[in-house]
């Protein structure tokens, strides 16, 4: 966090200041560590290990927050009869199907819940990355469910939770992640006590977490921890999610994603959502509890947003104009298909996958095989010279002669040439105002696509193809202003607001959405940021004129929010847990929730609520319920839908590893995505054969004076200056083993690519014992690339692409290699090497793992 | 030059009269930096804005002068950066004013081995049709069952988290109403 997020860090020396405690896990030293009262090396991929030792020092020792956890949490719930946990399938739960390497829930469903899944197989909803729809809600489940408050039920989530963690010892941390006893047992002990009534615990994570094929788990298993020591929903708790780009969140919730609409909606699917009615219940629910309950309001008013007057009730709001997604569509399936010449044209806006996504090659190969390519950036980046500098110009892979793809070179306008709202981490809309022009041809993506909006549909005026209607009846008549006709940013963000159709007037609040059509709403969640017609985002009241929840600066969404399910920071009966913790509570005289921060629950609704029986929608929240976008108003420690690979985490090894995993016969998360094209090989791991031909782990993460793919920093003389070359951090003792000297040249070989980089020989890298072996780990810096005023080699290359099965993210921070001292080879070369690689491990066009570990030997071994 | 004002040109005649006796501050000036003036001071305009690099959201004041970004700070105002910038944020200005920056569009035509110049217009104009184009090409109205598919994935996009929420909902919105499924972003990676 001191070097990625440094500026944020600050808070985090605050704490320390007032007597927090900080741990930091990772497999390198850093600038975090230097300052931590503790630092854990840990072997990369194995995050779960870890904290499923400290879910299992919890619950062993009975340090959860009895109070919160048995009201505020699923724990008590009863699963059904037919659920059987990975501890029984050596690595499965129950529902597995091999064919499709993916789960039928029904098995993992409260009891009596059994056909509630409604997943039926969620081999489609892996396809869709349909777990991104619950970055605002939880996944279905029916309000009633049996409970048992003793949490003494065999079957009750508390009980499930406490078999499946068993065998995460402190040994077993040791063994698989390399983190000593001592090390661990002082995480765990001072994690639980510094939670509970009077004292709260926070947990922050990065990129490192998301970029793995169990990803997801990995957040899950810290909110399990988080849940159960009752940090949620509190001052001073939460798991928070450190995001490393300006505005990804906001990226996510008004997605330019082909899975998701504004606001988590689900992008149609062809087979589930054939008419507006059922792709609405597809979100809705019907019957279940919860805000979700208002779906139909959120989806009329999008698309009342998109088609104006021409969406009507009748007509379903030109449901019918919807795209249908038939499967995976996302970026790596792309860029196969662009390899295999599916795809004509490409735009990349702000985007720099030649450098940033994983497996450069892939990258390239498919933008060469374009008929056109859009590229729209500050600097001439690698994603558009590709067909001039890029290293398989070398290599003789593309030729500039014979390489097809148009090029169009687009500059554009940087962050202070242009308005608009970014959302940062904290879901804070903060509002930029415009300093100067951009120079020369440079403008914004809101210039780009509202003229080239303007373009195609005059180009189409005329055109009687009912396909063409969806453009002709898009509301889209943005006012423009200034020399160069800029779209009014603002205009746009009133519609994200949202408006009441007949007047214009614009919302305060979400609930004032309609399903009849009378209100127009963009991004509903995003509805309150144009309240009384004032740009709340932009709201700049000094820290020193309010109180340090700070509600006058930006707008968070939900509702200025600025702490989610804060109705948990009180008890039960609404009180505040205690006096240091007090944040929101129940004001009994007045009749209201109250507090510093906007209260997140219904404002008069008392804790003594009980919902009516068969009641469904908000109606069904009891008073006691603070988790009010989730099917029961709970947390779930144990998630019976909405999470495809499994109700609980699970470690499993990293696709590439060089260690058998240690807890289950199965080695690798049996239900990631998995590409068996030709271009994408990966390494292999135990049980297959081969796998010590790639010996080493290596990781990569960001260098506090870079940004991602270098475009914004590679190009920029004082960064340039200060990190000016790609290096490789080896610990000491790698160096010896593989000759290598401090200053001089490695390389590093994968099964895709060779990469070379200067030797950085330092014990912040260590190697850790594993499994009664040694295990070295490099870290390589990920910026570099061919353009800009330092140059190197670029990380990713040495990727495969293997995806998370619940969001399609790939694992591109943790692979295996080979390293050699000296420079790489060039041209053709270089790549008899990586095929002399290829062949050395047995690696075929394509391979993978198979999804299901088949290896008898390796099963008995996980067992034991 | 008199005596008394030669030795108030002394820095330590100062330390040791003046309010700085530490010597840190007012009393080590020298004529030449008490004749600075900062650039925030003499710039026409501010405009309050955010980091573009990571998601911590840190607040800046854009400095400006004849036209042109002049320095780029830290908004002591902002709760949650108290004026503080990070390396990159600090270097925002050199960012924004870089001499590698493109400002003209630059076409490679097929098999080309250089760039050309091209108008913004005419580019404009040449993807739109080619969009159109590939849409035509690409088009499936309904799946082999007869259900509704309304799109092409002849196209696709991939964009950076340093769009912004309003370019976010353009974006979704033209291209699902073109039927263009495959848009891509950041948050993917």
């Amino acid at each position: 966090m001191a070097e990625a997020h440094p500026v944020g860090f600050q808070w985090v020396m605050e704490a320390k200041r007032r007597g927090a405690k900080v741990f930091h896990v990772d497999p390198r030293f850093t600038r975090t560590s230097a300052v931590a009262d503790s630092y854990l090396p840990i072997r990369a991929g194995t995050d779960i290990a870890l904290l499923g030792g400290v879910v299992r020092y919890i619950l062993d020792n009975e340090l959860d927050f009895r109070e919160y956890v048995l009201s505020y949490t699923n724990a008590a719930t009863i699963v059904s009869e037919e659920f059987s946990d990975t501890e029984d399938g050596d690595g499965f739960f129950s529902g597995f199907d091999p064919e499709t390497g993916t789960y039928v829930q029904d098995s993992w469903q409260y009891e009596g819940n059994e056909g509630s899944s409604g997943s039926g197989h969620t081999a489609k909803e892996r396809d869709s990355a349909s777990g991104l729809e619950h970055e605002s809600h939880g996944a279905q489940v029916d309000g009633d469910t049996p409970r048992d408050e003793t949490l003494q039920h065999p079957r009750c989530v508390y009980q499930i939770l406490k078999r499946h963690f068993a065998r995460y010892t402190p040994e077993m941390v040791e063994r698989v992640c390399g983190i000593p006893q001592d090390k661990f047992l002082e995480l765990a002990e001072a994690w639980t006590r510094n939670s509970g009534r009077e004292r709260t615990g926070m947990l922050i994570y990065s990129v490192g977490w998301t970029q793995h094929s169990v990803g997801v788990q990995y957040i899950r298993t810290g909110a399990i921890i988080q849940l159960l020591l009752g940090n949620m929903g509190r001052p001073g708790g939460g798991v928070m999610a450190l995001r490393g780009h300006a505005s990804i969140q906001g990226s996510t919730d008004i997605p330019t994603l082909f899975n998701l609409l504004p606001g988590y909606l689900p992008m149609p699917h062809h087979a589930d959502h054939p008419t507006f009615d059922e792709w609405v219940d597809s979100i809705r629910h019907p019957g279940q509890k919860g805000f979700w309950g208002n779906a139909g309001s959120f989806a009329a008013s999008l698309l009342k947003a998109y088609w104006g007057d021409a969406a009507t009730p009748e007509n379903d709001y030109c449901y019918g104009y919807m795209p249908r997604m038939t499967g995976d569509h996302g970026t790596y399936q792309q860029v196969l298909n662009m390899i295999d010449g599916k795809i004509k044209g490409y735009f990349l806006l702000g985007q720099n996958p030649a450098v940033g996504s994983a497996h450069g090659r892939a990258q390239r190969l498919g933008m060469a095989n374009l008929d056109w390519l859009v590229v729209r950036d500050l600097f001439m980046i690698e994603s558009a010279t590709f067909w001039q500098n890029g290293p398989e110009v070398a290599t003789g892979e593309i030729v500039p002669e014979e390489c097809r793809t148009e090029v169009f070179f687009l500059p554009a306008a940087s962050h202070v040439e242009k308005e608009g709202t970014f959302t940062q981490t904290q879901r804070l809309l903060q509002w930029r105002e415009k300093a100067v022009e951009p120079p020369g041809d440079a403008r914004s993506e809101l210039w780009f696509f509202y003229h080239l909006g303007r373009k195609l549909r005059e180009k189409l005026a005329d055109s009687p193809l009912p396909r063409d209607r969806a453009l002709l009846d898009l509301t889209w008549d943005y006012p423009t202003h200034g020399p160069l006709a800029e779209p009014s940013a603002e205009s746009v963000l009133r519609e994200i607001n949202g408006y009441d159709v007949a007047t214009g007037r614009p919302l305060s609040s979400f609930a004032e959405a309609r399903a009849d059509g009378s209100t127009a709403i963009g991004c509903w969640i995003y509805t309150g940021v144009y309240a009384d017609g004032v740009n709340q985002a932009a709201r700049r009241k000094s820290r020193h004129e309010q109180d340090w929840v700070a509600a006058e600066w930006g707008w968070a969404w939900p509702a200025n929010r600025r702490i989610l399910y804060n109705r948990a920071s009180a008890d039960p009966d609404g009180n505040p847990w205690s006096e240091r913790k007090r944040y929101v509570w129940w004001d009994a005289e007045k009749g209201e929730w109250t507090g510093y921060d906007v209260p997140d629950f219904e404002k008069t609704k008392p804790p003594s609520y009980r919902p009516p029986p068969g009641a469904s929608g908000t109606e069904g929240i009891a008073g006691d319920d603070p988790f009010i976008m989730q099917g029961d108003g709970k947390g779930w420690l144990y998630a019976p839908s909405g999470v495809l690979d499994g109700p609980l985490p699970t470690h499993y090894e990293p696709v590439e590893s060089p260690v058998r995993n240690p807890l289950y016969g199965q080695q690798a998360n049996p239900t990631r995505k998995m590409y068996a094209h030709p271009v994408n090989s990966v390494n292999p791991s135990p049980p297959e054969q081969h796998s010590q031909v790639f010996p080493y782990v290596f990781t990569v993460s960001r260098l506090t004076e870079h940004h991602t793919a270098g475009a914004m920093s590679r190009t920029v003389s004082p960064l340039a200056e200060l990190q000016p070359e790609m290096f490789v951090e080896v610990s000491p003792e790698l160096a010896v083993e593989r000759g290598l000297a401090h200053l001089g040249w490695a390389h590093l070989v994968s099964g895709r690519a060779v990469i070379e980089a200067k030797v950085l020989v330092t014990d912040r890298l260590t190697p850790l014992r594993v499994e009664d072996r040694l295990i070295h780990q490099v870290w390589l810096p990920y910026h570099f690339g061919f353009e800009g005023l330092v140059t190197g080699d670029s990380a990713n290359d040495l990727f495969g692409i293997s995806l998370d099965p619940n969001v399609l993210i790939q694992e591109s921070k943790v692979g295996t290699c080979d390293v050699r001292p000296g420079r790489r080879p060039t041209g053709p070369a270089l790549l008899d090497l990586v095929a002399d690689y290829q062949r050395r491990a047995g690696i075929n066009p394509g391979h993978n793992a198979p999804a299901v570990t088949t290896d008898s030997e390796g099963k008995e071994q996980g067992a034991s | 030059m008199g005596l008394r004002t030669f030795i108030e040109g002394w820095p330590v005649y100062r330390q040791l009269t003046g309010t700085d006796p530490l010597g840190r501050g007012a009393a080590a000036k020298s004529d030449g930096s008490r004749a600075l003036t900062a650039r925030t001071d003499t710039a026409d305009s501010m405009a309050r804005s955010v980091c573009p690099y990571c998601a911590v959201g840190c607040g800046q004041r854009v400095f400006v002068k004849d036209g042109q970004v002049s320095q780029i700070e830290g908004d002591p105002d902002s709760p949650i950066s108290r004026g503080r910038l990070c390396p990159k944020g600090a270097a925002s200005k050199s960012l924004v004013t870089s001499p590698l920056r493109q400002t003209t569009v630059r076409y490679r035509r097929p098999y080309s081995t250089q760039w050309e110049d091209l108008e913004l217009d005419t580019a404009l104009d040449m993807i739109a049709d080619r969009m159109l184009a590939a849409r035509e090409q690409t088009w499936e109205d309904v799946d082999t069952q007869g259900r509704p598919l309304n799109r092409t994935l002849g196209f696709s996009s991939l964009g950076g988290a340093t769009l912004d929420n309003e370019e976010n909902y353009l974006i979704k919105k033209l291209f699902t109403a073109m039927g263009a499924l495959q848009i891509e972003n950041q948050a993917r990676i």
